[in-house]
């Protein structure tokens, strides 16, 4: 039960040599890891956000650079409230120059604005709403991963192309879901589908079986999932108990995570089409970090948030230590300017509005005899070319787009 | 066809069956909790800890053991039970003469370290539990697709409430422990080794949860979160029917699923507050629940 925000200060012991730097406030350069750490999107991020972030201070040499970089975690429970007081009382009392990863939505939306009242940076990794990068966007803001503009048009235009042109919608209540809902349902409607109807089931669902069963009298050819980590596991797993795909209709997972294939097994999650943005067996690079992280999390493979995590990190870092300060709004305008490149996500841009951008994979989800073990689950049917990924920058309502 | 405030009586027949299964989760959970509360006066907050062992329990077996679904249905709830006799011998047996409070606060200590441990060891995107062969499947009902599976949920649960409801209320053994609760001191007086049944009742009113954590499995994920939000509901389902009331616990139980499948149906925003708008409602007109007797 998540009662109290545990607060675990992992302070790192680098840089216990060299000085730090005048302009960098208090010497040290904090980093926050605010995610969800005991609930349904913990494998997603969570305890895995801290382990990549530790990653990438040390890969890039913090301490050798000269550099002291501590890095506190937290838990915000999914809920803003919880949230916005950790990010408070970081900015304000702990000397927290940057607050990383975030998973839901609301609690994004919710730093985001708080983030930008006190000149500080948020690097978004976990969290999905486009509207990060769209009508609430902030010059304090970097959405890193991936969003849901991009799900929609991955997933969403790829199985409207196969014929799915009917779809229901099965939408977590809050930010993330409307936004998932909305973008794919755009989707949808501008290739020529329909939408027959929807449904909002409360966040963290254990039963679905009356969401499905209404999704299964609308006869609808799709059923999409705008849901996340525990909800999309079980409602995928009932919809099998259901006979919902034997009777002829698709589950569209759209926003799926490698720790949702693990939990749910490849007996149920087979041919399941979605999008990434990261995944572990892409190459030669992927693969060693990925090693090295998965050794270091008791075995399990990396999700692309906490791969997202890393990459900001990293880029972060340098930012900072070209200007040597760690101020806010100067690290964010040195982000924007200097093009990204780490092992993960190869070489990447961050745009005005916030929106860093890289290719996204079209993945399905291997059978059962096709995958050689654990963490084996992805056939890569398509990359999205990294121009093609996410939504042009005019389009979403930017107040900081000219 | 025919339509109640826009919804077709035939999707409503099928929203209702599944309220029914829903519902006898709760009815079994909250028997459990009633069993306890009712003959030791002990509010059990681990109970939603012990209903996700039963399922890892079953879970382990499976995968570790290669024991299946059927003897894990035997197996775990006894495993679960001894744990939860252990914790009465060494623990909760020193808490009788203290208030209410303590009991509880013990309880929900030691369900947040269980599910700590468990989330430690195994991350909260839970476990696959697969389905026993002979249970796979479903029928068309015509109104809906019932997956077996789902039916005999309904029937495994109907015939534990009803048997526990039997054997405490109307066999000897029922009576001896109802009269140790009223007047232990008479009891043990007649030659009856209270302490030993109070321990054994325990680890039955824990039994059930583990029961229920094995028929949960294969239908939600294995998580170790899994009591935490249940547990919640499970309370609710309790103090609407009467604390420590038996029957009260089995139809509210069945009757909550009932209400909460119906508000799915027709505003499924409130479908996680509904039960406790309920149970605000019963509070304000019968304090004491709808079956419970002011003591």
């Amino acid at each position: 039960m998540r009662k109290k925000a545990i607060i675990g200060a992992i302070a790192l012991a680098l840089g216990a040599i060299g000085t730090a730097h005048a302009q960098v406030s208090g010497g040290v350069i904090k980093i926050g890891v605010l995610s969800d750490m005991s609930s349904l999107y913990a494998d997603i991020g969570g305890p895995g956000s801290v382990q990549a972030a530790k990653m990438a201070v040390e890969d890039y040499g913090a301490a050798k650079k000269g550099l002291k970089v501590e890095i506190v975690s937290a838990d915000h429970q999914n809920k803003p409230d919880v949230g916005s007081a950790i990010a408070r009382k970081w900015y304000d009392a702990e000397g927290v120059d940057v607050i990383v990863d975030v998973p839901t939505s609301s609690v994004a939306l919710a730093v985001t604005e708080i983030t930008k009242e006190k000149g500080k940076l948020f690097l978004v990794s976990g969290a999905a709403s486009s509207d990060l990068t769209g009508k609430a966007c902030s010059p304090n803001t970097i959405h890193w991963t991936y969003d849901t503009w991009m799900l929609a048009h991955g997933t969403g235009s790829a199985i409207v192309k196969t014929g799915g042109d009917s779809w229901f919608f099965l939408t977590a209540d809050y930010a993330f879901g409307h936004a998932l809902e909305r973008d794919t349902e755009a989707v949808v409607l501008k290739s020529g589908g329909k939408v027959l109807g929807k449904v909002r089931h409360p966040l963290n669902t254990q039963d679905f079986s009356s969401f499905l069963l209404q999704a299964q009298s609308s006869k609808a050819k799709v059923i999409g999932l705008a849901n996340a980590g525990g909800d999309t596991i079980n409602s995928i797993k009932q919809a099998s108990e259901f006979g919902i795909v034997k009777g002829g209709q698709s589950l569209a997972g759209l926003l799926v995570f490698l720790s949702d294939v693990h939990g749910l097994g490849l007996e149920k999650a087979q041919g399941l089409i979605f999008t990434e943005t990261f995944y572990w067996d892409q190459n030669d690079q992927t693969r060693a970090w990925s090693k090295r992280f998965a050794q270091a999390m008791g075995g399990k493979m990396p999700t692309m948030v906490q791969a997202g995590v890393y990459s900001a990190v990293i880029h972060y870092l340098k930012a900072v230590e070209a200007l040597k300060s760690d101020d806010g709004g100067k690290v964010v305008a040195k982000m924007k300017g200097t093009p990204t490149d780490d092992p993960l996500f190869g070489k990447g841009t961050i745009r005005q509005d916030g929106r860093k951008i890289h290719p996204a994979l079209l993945v399905e989800v291997k059978k059962p005899s096709e995958s050689k073990g654990p963490y084996d689950y992805y056939k890569i049917r398509s990359t999205i070319p990294a121009d093609q990924a996410f939504r042009p920058e005019k389009e979403g309502g930017c107040s900081l787009v000219k | 066809m025919t339509e109640i405030f826009g919804v077709p009586t035939q999707a409503l027949f099928g929203q209702l069956l599944i309220g029914l299964i829903n519902g006898s989760f709760y009815a079994m959970l909250s028997l459990g909790l009633a069993v306890i509360f009712g003959l030791l006066n002990i509010i059990n907050f681990t109970h939603g800890a012990q209903y996700m062992m039963g399922a890892f329990c079953a879970w382990f077996l499976l995968n570790k053991l290669g024991v299946g679904y059927w003897w894990s249905l035997a197996l775990a709830p006894v495993a679960v039970g001894a744990f939860g006799m252990l914790v009465e011998r060494t623990m909760l047996k020193q808490l009788y003469k203290l208030d209410h409070l303590y009991g509880l606060l013990l309880t929900f200590g030691l369900a947040l370290i269980l599910q700590g441990l468990f989330r430690q060891e195994f991350g909260t995107s839970g476990q696959p539990y697969a389905m026993p062969s002979q249970l796979s499947g479903g029928s068309n009902l015509g109104f809906m697709f019932l997956p077996n599976y789902r039916a005999w949920v309904i029937v495994a649960s109907l015939v534990t409430c009803l048997a526990t409801w039997f054997v405490i209320e109307k066999t000897k053994l029922g009576a001896y422990l109802r009269a140790a609760t009223e007047n232990p001191t008479l009891v043990q007086a007649f030659g009856i080794n209270v302490p030993r049944m109070i321990t054994l009742t325990y680890g039955f009113g824990v039994a059930l949860a583990g029961l229920a954590g094995v028929m949960a499995a294969p239908i939600y994920q294995v998580n170790p979160l899994m009591g935490a939000d249940l547990i919640i509901v499970v309370f609710a389902v309790v103090v609407i029917g009467g604390m420590g009331s038996i029957f009260g616990a089995i139809v509210t139980g069945f009757g909550l699923g009932v209400i909460e499948g119906l508000t799915k149906v027709f505003y499924p925003e409130a479908s996680n507050t509904v039960i406790f708008i309920v149970m605000a409602i019963v509070l304000i007109i019968k304090p004491a629940g709808l079956f419970g007797t002011q003591k």
